[in-house]
């Protein structure tokens, strides 16, 4: 396997702790990703897929087990060193685009950056510009978020999420609300992105055919790796 | 976006525009409420001043008088007295012992403006058939119209004031048929008498006072008196009209005289000042309340409003200190955009009901009192009262949990 991106050690999701309501989400789940690698994430509703996606995107803390983003160990770090590794490493497709709506498409690419290096910039600008052309979207950066088609947004999404170029793009059914047009334009659009830049990509879908045509498949049943 | 702007100004300036109509019925809140209180607080100082003004330039804020005359029960020996009940001596006019002394004691004290020795006792102005009871006031000029501005209330004439010369009250000419330039025969009870020129008419916006007040000289009115180079009062303005009672005590405690301020010769319009300044603060402080409150609660809505926003950013690696501080830029955003709509609005509604209200005579109700501190300390204070109503909901927008926020 390539470098190693992203390691999963007998990680556990319990919620409720010690409540009558306790209940165990994800089940000693071992995962590799490596650099450059696109994988997609299967399973039925309720699974554990997102609660995984939201545990390697840094968003929620395992209950145990290990979880080690380029070789560091995710467990020893405070809540201000997750944002930080969570901005340079990771990056988020979501299903529902999540766009900015106060901001315009370069505005919302632009976020990222702004919100790491504090002030704007004509390089901030440039990349947002740059990453424009690459999503096919140069002619609407100045349209709002919610003056463009779905397919536009999670263009502008795909954007967004590479605007700090990570090592690691975590999308969430980033297909599931478009039509199967713009879902085949987005996934190619991802899987140029990552052949081109390296990118590792880990995608959940329900959608088998977008599956097959990533590196390799896992699926979670029951919160567990079923193969 | 302008390169000098930091990310958080950005995302308050754009949260805030995004939502225009909450913004602008948040804002116009701010602008009524900051509005009454730059209205009421100019307003009211401008009557305070105006009432403060009518009162204390009339009439000293420290007067020194000599102590009563008391009389002691004779005591035989220890604990052995002959009469247990002693009658009250009559007052005689006297004079403060060692005045000079006490008056340059007063002059060096720092808290002290002027000070001015003035005899006063009563006296008979005859003018032909006509006489009154007037109390006559022997006053050194130089100093005096520093204390009671009587040159600022003079009608008729002028506040020239020589051996041969006396300022009556308006009333007082009146009933006596005088004017200025008319002779005035004053007698004191002593039998002595003296013809003076009447130089001036003053109005001090009483009845009373104008039926029975003449001004003349120091020196004429110790020998009209009878006393020889004596003063019955001293009297004292200082530099914080507040702390003349405080003072008053201090003086009375380290000499031999009586200290009377004019708050305890003016009990009743003191604690009237007092009460228009407490109701003052009080409504200042609900209306900067109500204003605060307004302020949290469209946050709140805002925050909730946003969280799938405030998720994605925090996604993002916006932190938790940047998402609080977006926020608190929203509050004090609020707040200092406010602030200058309502003191303007402050303004204007002063401007124009200076102009409108008036007094029975015609005269203004109260002084135009705009100073830019006011509106400085306005400002001031709502950007404060936004920031810190802002808090609660920048701290909720701070701790959202990204994935709960993404979720819904």
């Amino acid at each position: 396997m390539a470098e190693e991106i992203l390691r999963l050690e007998r990680v556990c999701k319990t919620y409720n702790v010690g409540l009558p309501s306790e209940v165990e989400v994800l089940h000693d789940i071992d995962l590799e990703l490596g650099h450059g690698e696109f994988l997609a994430l299967m399973g039925p509703s309720g699974s554990g897929k997102s609660t995984l996606l939201n545990i390697v995107g840094l968003l929620d803390r395992p209950t145990s087990g290990r979880l080690l983003i380029k070789g560091r160990d995710t467990g020893l770090l405070d809540d201000n060193e997750l944002t930080h590794l969570r901005g340079h490493t990771i990056g988020f497709v979501f299903q529902h685009h999540l766009l900015i709506s106060a901001f315009t498409a370069r505005e919302n690419i632009m976020m990222p950056m702004l919100a790491d290096r504090g002030f704007p910039s004509a390089e901030i600008a440039a990349r947002a510009d740059h990453l424009l052309a690459e999503v096919g979207l140069e002619r609407f950066g100045n349209n709002l978020a919610n003056n463009m088609s779905g397919g536009q947004q999670q263009r502008v999404a795909v954007a967004r999420a590479l605007a700090m170029n990570p090592d690691l793009v975590l999308a969430d059914e980033p297909t599931g609300n478009l039509d199967s047009k713009s879902a085949d334009a987005v996934f190619e659009l991802m899987r140029r992105v990552n052949r081109e830049s390296g990118t590792s990509f880990l995608l959940v879908t329900h959608n088998l055919d977008l599956a097959r045509r990533c590196d390799r498949i896992i699926e979670v049943v029951d919160g567990r790796i079923a193969h | 976006m302008n390169r000098w702007l930091p990310f958080e100004w950005i995302a308050a300036v754009r949260f805030l525009r995004e939502g225009r109509l909450q913004t602008a019925f948040i804002i116009g809140g701010i602008s009524i409420g900051v509005g009454v209180i730059v209205f009421m607080s100019a307003m009211l100082a401008g009557m305070e001043a105006n009432f403060i003004k009518r009162v204390l330039t009339s009439q000293p804020q420290i007067q020194l008088l000599t102590p009563d005359q008391v009389a002691r029960p004779l005591r035989n020996a220890a604990g052995e007295i002959e009469d247990a009940v002693v009658q009250r001596p009559s007052q005689r006019v006297i004079s403060i012992d060692q005045w000079p002394k006490i008056r340059a004691q007063m002059l060096a004290m720092p808290e002290v403006t002027a000070v001015s020795p003035t005899i006063t006792g009563s006296a008979l102005a005859i003018r032909g058939d006509a006489s009154r009871a007037v109390t006559l006031t022997g006053i050194e000029p130089d100093t005096y119209f520093n204390i009671v501005k009587v040159p600022d209330y003079i009608v008729a004439g002028s506040a020239r004031l020589t051996s041969e010369d006396i300022i009556i009250g308006t009333e007082l000419a009146k009933n006596l048929g005088a004017t200025v330039g008319d002779k005035l025969n004053l007698q004191a009870a002593s039998s002595a008498n003296r013809v003076l020129t009447i130089s001036g008419l003053v109005d001090f916006g009483n009845k009373g006072a104008n039926q029975r007040v003449a001004f003349i000289a120091l020196r004429t009115g110790q020998s009209l008196l009878g006393m020889i180079g004596g003063v019955t009062t001293i009297d004292m303005t200082i530099k914080d009209i507040y702390a003349a009672e405080t003072i008053a005590r201090r003086i009375q405690a380290a000499t031999a005289v009586e200290a009377d301020s004019w708050i305890a010769t003016n009990a009743q319009f003191y604690t009237a000042v007092q009460a228009q300044i407490y109701t003052n603060t009080l409504i200042r402080v609900f209306v900067g309340l109500s204003v605060a409150f307004g302020i949290a609660a469209v946050l709140i809505v805002s925050v909730i409003q946003r969280s799938k926003e405030i998720g994605i950013l925090r996604a993002m690696g916006t932190s938790r200190g940047q998402i609080l501080r977006v926020f608190l830029l929203q509050g004090g955003l609020l707040g200092f955009v406010g602030s200058l709509f309502g003191a303007t609005m402050g303004a204007l509604a002063l401007i124009y009901w200076h102009a409108v209200a008036r007094q029975a005579d015609g005269s203004e109700f109260f002084p135009l009192i705009l100073e830019r501190n006011l509106f400085i300390y306005t400002a001031v204070l709502a950007t404060v009262t936004g920031l810190l109503a802002a808090t609660a909901p920048a701290v909720r927008a701070a701790k959202l949990d990204p994935v709960v926020a993404i979720r819904g």
